[in-house]
């Protein structure tokens, strides 16, 4: 089948007051494992909710393996598979039974269900536990079986919102591992999204950077990383330095660009560790005083910090005002 | 998106089951209320002389089918009810994105509920019957059952229609105590309506439960206010109003 997995258009998601999705182009290829990174409340979980039939988007659209999202609800349905950013499971039910039901509303028959029920417990190794109930699983384990029902029906293109949100970093290793590993053996098509930059750098073939519904940057990790360059020399300085004294710094060997915030000075450096001591010195010869330094290969959180001109982090909490009035409105997040 | 889909219905039909037969301790605490108002009121007014109840019908074999008669109503609202909890738990997103139409899922939580109601009220029935409740005979218990089905899919389709307007638990109390109460007590379960006043006598009318009672003590015991074709065909037509409001409600309602 020719053309791309998904491919969106000008998709855009109002609500009464407040824009959580505006005009997002996207192409997202077969076989790729594709992310979605930004902070909680950019609009991630909005597309994927348009994407999966669970919201008509108020302008523009997207096909999913050649089915319109609008138009051909039960195509798209067909085609995917979606593990939520919230648990939703039936707690009284095991394991198995909720694949089996899983699969049963996919019109799977009995020895079909059967194996596969098999193959993707044994994908997330959660065979052992498979009648158990799910209220006596580990939020980790959760997590794992609603991946695995994700899988159960052989979609072409599964969605992962948010898939280690909450999840110990040994856990969340794990997870990494079994996204991996379905997309390879399956072959299945992954669109994720999260908030952590660590992940979409470890797992993503390629990563859209979203920021108040808009992406800003889309490419391969290793690319977007490459915008930044050079490796990143953090300065902390004293608070009276002037603008000129930083400045100086630019003249420096190697110095591609400077960029101050307060008492924090980043410098983006080619072969940074060499020009550290060339840097220290040059700064006392300045006048300028140095209370640590420290450095770092560029992350996308440079990259998010580029386009944004905001960290991650600091993304989240201007945007908690909007998201808290979204969440009213939607009622998507539970705990 | 009007298909109807066997196998997903099957799917939560059986959801429904396996939760009822895991779930002991809870339908035998939904069984207790029935029960206590069975044996307490039944043996309580055992001797005492009852206007308007005629006078070959004791008082137990008068109450046991109003009592079943709550047993289906408060066991088929709350199951109608429980998709909040699904909404809740977040299980109502994994049935709602499956390529199945939203009929489908009424039918198949609709069977369920109703099956699950009908199965605690025939557990009613037992005690009844050990507490001296004569049945007339195997054709009065079947024509009993079609009641059953019938008063369990209306209020079980009631409950599903405020639950989807609902958009959370906070409404389910209110439910149950502002509706599914008056409905019961005027419903004729304890006591012939034709004891209420005038104004109180009309409300009784309108509770689709009136009809829901009197033909199930026209069908187990073989006395009742109304022709039993009559209670029938009230009843038959609230079912069918219920049914397509649920349904609609739960079609328009959001996913989110």
């Amino acid at each position: 089948m020719e053309g791309a997995a998904i491919a969106t258009s000008g998709l855009t998601m109002r609500f009464d007051d407040f824009t959580a999705v505006e005009g997002v182009d996207l192409q997202i290829e077969k076989g790729e494992l594709f992310g979605l990174l930004g902070p909680n409340g950019a609009g991630k979980s909005t597309i994927i909710k348009m994407l999966t039939t669970m919201l008509r988007p108020t302008a523009g659209g997207a096909v999913v393996w050649g089915h319109d999202i609008a138009r051909e609800r039960d195509a798209v349905r067909n085609s995917i598979g979606v593990v939520f950013q919230d648990p939703s499971v039936d707690s009284q039910l095991t394991g198995r039974e909720n694949l089996d039901f899983h699969g049963r509303m996919y019109g799977m028959d009995k020895k079909t269900r059967q194996e596969r029920v098999h193959e993707v417990l044994e994908l997330v190794d959660l065979t052992e536990k498979a009648n158990v109930l799910m209220e006596d699983y580990s939020g980790g384990m959760q997590r794992r079986l609603e991946i695995a029902r994700g899988l159960m029906h052989h979609p072409l293109v599964l969605f992962l919102d948010e898939p280690t949100l909450g999840l110990d970093a040994q856990t969340r290793r794990y997870i990494w591992r079994y996204i991996l590993k379905m997309n390879q053996e399956e072959g299945v098509t992954v669109v994720l999204t999260t908030h952590y930059m660590e992940e979409a750098d470890h797992l993503c073939e390629r990563v859209a950077i979203i920021d108040q519904g808009k992406i800003v940057a889309l490419d391969t990790p290793e690319n977007l990383k490459d915008l930044i360059g050079a490796d990143i020399v953090t300065l902390e300085v004293d608070d009276g330095v002037t603008d000129e004294q930083v400045h100086a710094f630019s003249k420096f060997d190697g110095v591609e660009a400077v960029d101050r915030s307060g008492s924090t000075i980043n410098l983006s450096v080619d072969h940074g560790e060499s020009r550290i001591p060339e840097i220290v010195l040059g700064s006392c010869s300045a006048g300028v005083k140095i209370r640590s330094v420290s450095m770092h290969e560029p992350t996308l959180e440079d990259v998010f910090l580029k386009f944004t001109g905001k960290k991650i982090r600091e993304a989240e909490s201007s945007g908690a005002g909007m998201m808290a009035a979204f969440q009213s409105r939607m009622r998507t997040r539970r705990h | 998106m009007a298909r109807v889909n066997i196998y997903a219905i099957y799917s939560l039909w059986l959801r429904e089951m396996i939760r009822f037969f895991r779930l002991k301790s809870r339908v035998f605490g939904s069984l207790a209320p029935p029960f206590f108002f069975l044996a307490f009121l039944g043996f309580g007014f055992k001797s005492a002389a009852m206007p308007a109840i005629p006078q070959e019908v004791d008082y137990i074999s008068f109450l046991a089918p109003g009592i079943i008669g709550m047993t289906l109503l408060f066991s088929s609202t709350f199951g109608g009810l429980s998709m909040l909890w699904d909404r809740e738990f977040g299980f109502l997103r994994e049935i709602m994105v499956a390529p199945v139409s939203r009929l489908s899922i009424v039918i198949g939580r609709t069977a369920g509920g109703v099956t699950t109601a009908v199965m605690q009220g025939l557990i009613i029935l037992i005690p009844g019957i050990v507490m001296g409740l004569k049945i007339s005979g195997l054709p009065g218990f079947l024509l009993s059952l079609v009641f059953m089905v019938l008063i369990a899919t209306t209020f079980n389709s009631l409950g599903l229609a405020f639950a989807s307007r609902m958009k959370d638990m906070s409404g389910f109390s209110l439910i149950m105590n502002f509706m599914v109460f008056p409905l019961f007590l005027l419903s004729g379960a304890l006591f012939p309506i034709s004891n209420l006043p005038t104004w109180l006598r009309s409300l009784s009318y309108l509770d689709p439960l009136t009809y829901g009672v009197d033909g199930l003590r026209g069908a187990l015991v073989g006395v009742s206010t109304f022709p039993l074709a009559f209670d029938f065909a009230i009843l038959a037509v609230c079912c069918m109003g219920a049914l397509g409001l649920g349904a609609y409600l739960f079609e328009i309602s959001d996913v989110e």
